[in-house]
């Protein structure tokens, strides 16, 4: 019988701990096709970090490493110094990216470390049970904040591809969504630019991902879908913010 | 070669990159300044790798990528440094990471101040971090030594799979003496291969995971007891101590580092006056080593306890001792020199019997 399709090589048979309708599944599905296509699953070693995405460690069929929360990008740079020339990579949330961990990707992106992040915007702390994150938007109801965020308390929603791609040291930076096949498929071709990037030797690489959170943000995986196309997407524009590969696939 | 003379903070570094160590991860703190400079000159001479951090999180997490990643790796700081790297070390500890960190004390608590002190004894030998866990603490006393024992610590971290920590203090590693790098003491030991480091898949049927996340509690209580069954092998083989004196002592005097030095001539003071005075000097301060305690405990009327902080070593004394006799102590902080006249007057007052 001919096959006509068969689950990525770069995850491994342990079944995911996400919750129906998530997307951080879809997301792990596109790292592990990328990396598998580009042929680099056995040079590869992954980071992964404090969160929903926190077993990624079990999920990803190559080398890796837990990090505590938000030091992920620390852990890579320590792996990246010891092998230049294997592929480095991490899996963070926007809560262990953008809140505990600011001063490390600020800096790993800083220092140019070829290394390549995935960074998953869900707009909330999914694993603690959906608190107000960096990146919950204005009036977003969460558990600490209950009333909805209020820029005069909490200030503003933090864009962290914008930010990160004012730096010299970075090589790739894009933001994308999957809440249609147009866009997993766009998502998937800038993972694997971002892992080009590194192969290429470019210096650092960042993929934002707007992801749901069905489980706390209290709707249905196709009302979470849609939150993201209606509420998230205007506030965080998808777009390439960098981009210094000699050749766009 | 012969004898060179050179500070403690640059006699470690050269020490740690005769030992293997290829990677350097810190952030600057006095009074250590001298081992990140010396690592930022000599690591690209030799091929290595000197990465100045964003901060000492950043640095002990970056020595856990690369300790987790099969490298020879360490890092050194002074005591504000060191609180900001518990969350690290115990991560370390919990995922069995080798590596060697470096703490030269200074005066706290807070900011503290920038002179020698040995305030971060309980922080060193008793946690620090959360959870329950051990790293094998070595105290030098003499710039020698230090190199000695940095060549030592990375063995015992590989051996184990365990953080080793250095513990001096300002003034060693200010301090100039002579060191000899070709005859550095170390111990035989079958250095197991690092088949468990994330180097990539490459050929390799399984996959290598550094972890320390065992969500199912009858695991990760299994991890723990796996953990101390280790430790249990350090206790049996890796007590180290120095007795001076002791066999006819009636006060024995009890210091490590820096302070031992100072201990060491009151001890001559008091021997030339006629007093029975020895010296013991834990190397290891954990494990710590009981054995020298045993050995004097009913032949002593008392130990003196002495010591740059307020008193924390000589909690672990009163326990080898069982209380068995009279535990004195005698310490100044914030890096005041316990003064050599007040511990003579003391060790006559244990002498003359008091209690
Ligand atoms: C030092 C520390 N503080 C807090 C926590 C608790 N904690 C676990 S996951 C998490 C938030 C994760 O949110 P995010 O990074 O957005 O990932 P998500 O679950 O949304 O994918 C927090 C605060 C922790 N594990 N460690
Ligand atoms: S809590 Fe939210 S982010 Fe976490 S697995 Fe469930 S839906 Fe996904
Ligand atoms: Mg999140």
């Amino acid at each position: 019988m001919a096959v006509v399709f068969e689950k990525t090589k770069g995850l491994t048979d342990v079944p995911f701990s996400y919750c129906p309708g998530c997307t951080h599944g879809i997301i792990h599905r596109l790292v592990a096709e990328a990396m598998e296509e580009l042929g680099v699953l056995d040079k590869a070693i992954g980071v992964a970090s404090v969160g929903c995405s926190v077993f990624a460690y079990e999920f990803f069929n190559c080398d890796m490493q837990q990090a505590a929360h938000g030091r992920a990008p620390a852990v890579a740079t320590g792996i990246k110094r010891v092998h230049p020339d294997k592929v480095v990579f991490t899996y963070q949330g926007d809560g262990d990216l953008a809140a505990i961990g600011t001063a490390e990707i600020v800096h790993a992106a800083a220092r140019g470390e070829n290394i390549t992040v995935i960074f998953v915007n869900n707009a909330n702390y999914g694993m603690t049970g959906g608190q107000m994150a960096p990146t919950t938007l204005i009036g977003q109801e969460t558990l600490t904040t209950p009333y909805g965020r209020k820029a005069e308390v909490n200030g503003y929603p933090i864009r962290m591809s914008e930010m990160l791609s004012t730096l010299e040291g970075v090589a790739y930076i894009e933001r994308t969504a999957v809440y249609d096949v147009k866009h997993v498929i766009q998502a998937k071709k800038a993972i694997k630019n971002a892992f080009l990037a590194q192969i290429q030797k470019k210096g650092f690489s960042m993929i934002e991902v707007l992801s749901t959170c069905p489980t706390n943000w209290g709707m249905t995986p196709v009302e979470a879908l849609k939150w993201v196309k209606d509420q998230m997407e205007p506030y965080y524009p998808l777009g390439v913010y960098k981009n210094t590969l000699e050749e766009v696939k | 070669m012969a004898k060179v003379l050179m500070k403690g903070n640059e006699a470690l570094a050269e020490a740690a990159i005769q030992a293997g160590c290829r990677h350097y991860f810190g952030y600057p703190i006095t009074p250590q300044n001298e081992v990140t400079a010396y690592m930022a000159k000599r690591m690209p001479e030799v091929g290595g790798v000197f990465l100045q951090a964003e901060s000492e999180v950043s640095a002990i997490n970056m020595v856990y990528g690369a300790g987790g990643a099969g490298a020879r790796v360490m890092t050194s700081t002074s005591s504000p440094g060191l609180s900001l790297m518990q969350e690290g070390i115990s991560y370390l500890a919990g995922a069995q990471v080798p590596c060697v960190i470096v703490n030269i004390m200074r005066g706290g608590p807070g900011l503290g101040d920038i002179q020698g002190a040995q305030g971060d004894y309980f922080q060193s030998t008793k946690g620090g971090g959360h959870g329950d866990y051990k790293l094998i603490v070595l105290a030098p006393s003499t710039i020698q030594e230090m190199a000695d024992l940095v060549q030592e610590a990375f063995d015992i971290a590989d051996e184990y799979r365990n953080p080793v920590v250095i513990l001096g203090d300002g003034m060693l590693g200010q301090m100039m003496e002579p060191v000899d790098f070709e005859n550095v003491k170390k111990t035989k030991r079958n250095l197991p291969e690092k088949t468990w480091a994330t180097t990539g898949r490459g050929n390799r049927e399984h996959r290598n995971v550094i972890n320390s996340l065992y969500i199912d509690p009858p695991v990760l209580e299994k991890h723990n007891y796996v953990l101390f069954e280790k430790y249990k092998r350090a206790e049996q083989n890796e007590v180290r101590y120095e007795m001076v004196n002791c066999d006819d002592a009636e006060v024995i005097l009890v210091a490590y580092g820096t302070m031992a030095r100072v201990a060491k001539n009151v001890m001559n003071i008091a021997r030339r006056e006629g007093h029975k005075v020895g010296l013991i000097r834990p190397i290891s301060l954990w494990p710590f080593p009981k054995e020298p305690f045993k050995k004097t405990v009913d032949q002593v009327k008392g130990y003196l306890v002495v010591e740059m902080s307020m008193g924390q070593m000589v909690e672990d004394v009163q326990l080898a001792t069982e209380c068995k006799k009279p535990v004195h102590f005698y310490g100044r902080p914030a890096g005041m020199i316990p003064e050599p006249s007040v511990m003579l007057e003391k060790i006559k007052q244990i002498a003359g019997g008091a209690r």
